[in-house]
């Protein structure tokens, strides 16, 4: 609670500047008009172009789950047919992986932040930046065509022969949907590798970049190196159905295995694309509200490439009942074990970090506890379903089900939140009501558990995945998970309502209204089209707080204290800046 | 108004892009970003390479027997047009880091000729495959290969990888030939110099690359046991 009157005083100091000089000019009123946003090459804009498309595209994948959980409250099938509901929980995965929660943190809060950070005036491809987002759409929009005619029956892992041969449905489509939106995430991965390399402000070498970074620049590998590989298999599971032949046929001798195979060595990786953003949102957000900087920041920092490394090396432990030999098993079960270790160095050094920090209990931080709190059970009993004993019970359970929205919505999708609360001062310039987003955040934490724990004891019960009709001794748990939905639901409609009322109404933010030490918060809230008004000079860590003796470029004063002359600077902490002696003259 | 849009069209030349500090930058990136997008085309090829090496294993005998279906003079004759296109690339991206624009523009049009030969040769080749009965599906008809006909699906997978993969491979050559003819004239005009030669390096990394892959591929398909 040390942090509040700080931060007020920074409110004022802002207030008073503003009055005094002609508004500023940002990247969101240096143009106006619905081409301004359309042909922009400002990563900034396009980082908010993307969280418009991404919110529509959960909202219908949120709608499928509605579906989904409104056919299980009864143990009857009788909402919807069993045709229709596998083609609600196909489009929900589809919808959800492809169109949501891969471009969720690295297109939009990735996009805006991490040229800022590594103190660039833009990405160092805005152009591609904007054909990445026109493809992602171009995709969705078909993904949208296979919605309004039906969707797709194959399960969003699109199992051969089934979805080459069988299927009725619009397979085809919905393969070059998700081929298309797969090029726009390798054209970001590639910018974001190139501009990490090539971009960095002077004095910023490796070892001083944000985690923030690091774990985008992880992220982008397995971007760049596994999406290529899903890419040419569906277009092979499109050409089969056009030309009624290929190489997954089993008629000319094609195994269908050998699709998993190919499918497996991206949709795994695909799930540290979603979480490795999150993770990188966790550090920065712990750092912040501790006031303290990250414990271990190299060993974080190479976690981070361990998780991507060790994460194309696991598979196949979705396919412990496909018929794969005992040693490959063995050793997939073995390699996905490992998996655990750089994640578990991780969540115990956000502890490590919270320890004796002077902690702020604002919105940004409840989301990253839930994240450590969801993610470590999501993780440990990633751990169990890699134990080849027990996969075999829980195979095609709930239990895989639970597992797995466990590091999906409990991990990926509350660091989207955390990130999008922490940055959204920087973002808009805008305060959201504090009583609210606490209250939301609150609420997304309960309801996830009532949602998704009770599927834990269903699926070891022996409820099995994708079916809409159950023996009726399984209603109660049943019963549970749909009402913890609605309230779920609840939690993500507060925040569209607030966040978006700020845009308008909020409280205006200062420049660092959480008093954090990271590079972006040193400039202007919302940040000038350029970024900075100088390329900046920098000679310290990205977490240069007080208590960091040893590290250097700590603080004497919390940054939040610095007295300041200047109009907004007031937040910045020294040692950014040419010089680097307490201003920010580089900005 | 033709002529006002040649002299634009003659006196452009591509600056320095907001978002980088020097030409030097600029280059840089631009190398490292065609890098990257390489990697991505190593694993886009390696999929279908991965199951060809799959069921090349499972299905040698009918692998042996259709590859020798190929003609391997074409083959043979395609890869030394498409390595001499890579010289010519080469020799194109010479010409622009050392200012001779003339040069390069000829080079490259010599690039974008040989890849055209390359693929007549190959279009030559499909249209012989289709005459053979040995494009996949109903009209599959294999008895030249010496397989019993409960086999020739194997044959038929060898066939599907070959088309999957010369065909995935052309149109790679396509799009390198697209940007190679339109880089002909600006490269005439002077739009590419020395000191901002980034475009013609990346073009011609991806041009090696394609020629790479085809490296690959004929052995791959043309000569599976071709010494016995």
């Amino acid at each position: 609670m040390s942090r509040a009157r700080p931060r007020a005083k920074d409110r004022v100091d802002d207030h008073r500047a503003r009055r005094e000089l002609p508004p500023a000019i940002h990247y969101l009123n240096a143009e106006y008009g619905i081409w301004s946003w359309l042909f922009t090459r400002d990563h900034k804009r396009i980082a908010l172009l993307y969280l418009f498309s991404i919110t529509c595209f959960f909202a219908l994948g949120g709608l499928f789950a509605v579906a989904i959980r409104l056919e299980l409250a009864t143990p009857a099938g009788d909402l919807v047919s069993s045709d229709v509901y596998n083609r609600l929980f196909t489009m929900h995965g589809i919808v959800m992986i492809f169109f949501f929660l891969i471009p969720s943190i690295p297109a939009t809060l990735g996009n805006f932040l991490i040229p800022m950070m590594v103190g660039a005036r833009d990405l160092a491809f805005p152009k591609l930046n904007l054909l990445s987002w026109y493809l992602f759409n171009i995709g969705g929009l078909l993904m949208l065509w296979t919605v309004l005619h039906g969707g797709v029956d194959t399960g969003w892992t699109f199992y051969t022969p089934f979805s080459t041969r069988y299927a009725t449905t619009y397979v085809t489509e919905a393969a070059l949907g998700i081929f298309i939106s797969g090029f726009s995430s390798i054209l970001t991965g590639l910018n974001f590798i190139v501009t990490i390399h090539r971009m960095r402000a002077p004095g910023l070498t490796w070892g001083r970049l944000p985690l923030f970074v690091w774990s985008h620049y992880a992220t982008s590998l397995v971007i760049v190196l596994g999406t290529p590989v899903v890419a040419i298999t569906l277009l092979l599971v499109a050409a089969e159905r056009v030309f009624r032949i290929g190489i997954f046929d089993p008629a000319i001798g094609g195994d269908p295995v050998l699709f998993q195979h190919m499918f497996w060595f991206y949709s795994h990786p695909a799930v540290y694309i979603m979480v490795l953003p999150s993770m990188g949102v966790v550090s920065e957000i712990v750092a912040t509200f501790a006031h303290k900087p990250v414990f271990g920041y190299r060993v974080v920092a190479v976690a981070s490439l361990a998780i991507a490394l060790l994460g194309f090396l696991v598979w196949g432990h979705h396919m412990f009942v496909s018929g794969q030999s005992a040693l490959a098993a063995l050793a997939f079960s073995l390699l996905s074990m490992m998996v655990a270790v750089p994640s578990a160095i991780k969540v115990f050094n956000w502890t490590a970090t919270l320890y004796r920090g002077s902690i702020a209990w604002d919105t940004p931080l409840l989301y990253a506890m839930g994240f450590i709190g969801l993610f470590t059970m999501g993780g440990l009993t990633g751990v169990m379903v890699a134990t080849l004993g027990i996969d075999i019970h829980v195979h095609d359970t709930y239990f895989v089900v639970a597992h797995f929205h466990y590091i999906m919505v409990g991990g990926a999708l509350m660091g989207f939140l955390g990130g999008l609360h922490y940055w959204w001062p920087k973002i808009t310039g805008r305060l959201y009501p504090r009583f609210w987003s606490r209250l939301s955040a609150l609420i997304v934490f309960v309801g996830f558990n009532i949602t998704f724990l009770p599927q834990f004891v269903l699926g070891y019960q022996g409820m099995p995945r994708r079916y809409h009709a159950y023996p009726a001794e399984m209603q109660v748990l049943n019963v549970m998970s749909s009402a913890g939905a609605t309230i779920l639901g609840l939690g993500y409609v507060i925040p569209l309502i607030y966040l978006l009322w700020s845009m308008r109404y909020g409280e205006r933010a200062s420049d660092n209204p959480w008093g954090s030490a990271g590079f972006e918060w040193a400039t202007s809230s919302p940040p000038p089209t350029e970024n900075f008004h100088e390329t900046p000079v920098i000679d310290r860590g990205p977490y240069g707080y007080p208590h960091s003796e040893g590290v250097p470029g700590g603080l004497d004063a919390l940054p939040g204290e610095q007295e300041s002359g200047s109009l907004g600077l007031g937040g910045a902490p020294p040692g950014f800046g040419p010089g680097g002696a307490g201003g920010v003259s580089g900005v | 108004m033709i002529a006002g849009w040649w002299r634009a069209f003659r006196d452009y030349r591509p600056g320095l892009a907001h978002q980088f500090e020097s030409a030097e930058q600029q280059r840089e990136a631009a190398s490292l970003g065609m890098w990257v997008f390489l990697a991505t085309e190593v694993l886009f090829f390696g999929g279908l390479l991965a199951a060809y090496t799959v069921y090349r294993i499972l299905y040698f005998d009918a692998f042996k027997a259709a590859s020798h279906e190929l003609d391997v003079a074409i083959g043979a004759v395609n890869t030394g047009v498409l390595l001499t296109s890579s010289l010519t690339m080469a020799c194109a991206v010479w010409g622009t880091q050392t200012g001779r624009r003339r040069a390069a523009g000829l080079f490259l049009l010599a690039t974008f000729v040989l890849g055209a030969v390359f693929l007549g040769l190959k279009f030559y080749e499909y249209w012989h495959k289709a005459e053979q009965h040995l494009v996949p599906g109903h009209g599959f008809h294999a008895a030249q290969l010496g397989l019993p006909e409960g086999r020739w699906g194997e044959a038929q997978m060898f066939f599907c990888l070959y088309f999957g993969l010369t065909g995935l491979h052309a149109l790679h050559m396509l799009a390198g030939m697209a940007f190679v003819l339109g880089a002909v004239l600006p490269s005439f005009v002077g739009w590419f110099r020395p000191r901002n030669h980034g475009f013609i390096e990346g073009l011609g990394l991806y041009w090696h690359f394609v020629d790479i892959v085809w490296v690959f591929l004929f052995p791959l398909l043309y000569l599976v046991s071709r010494h016995e």
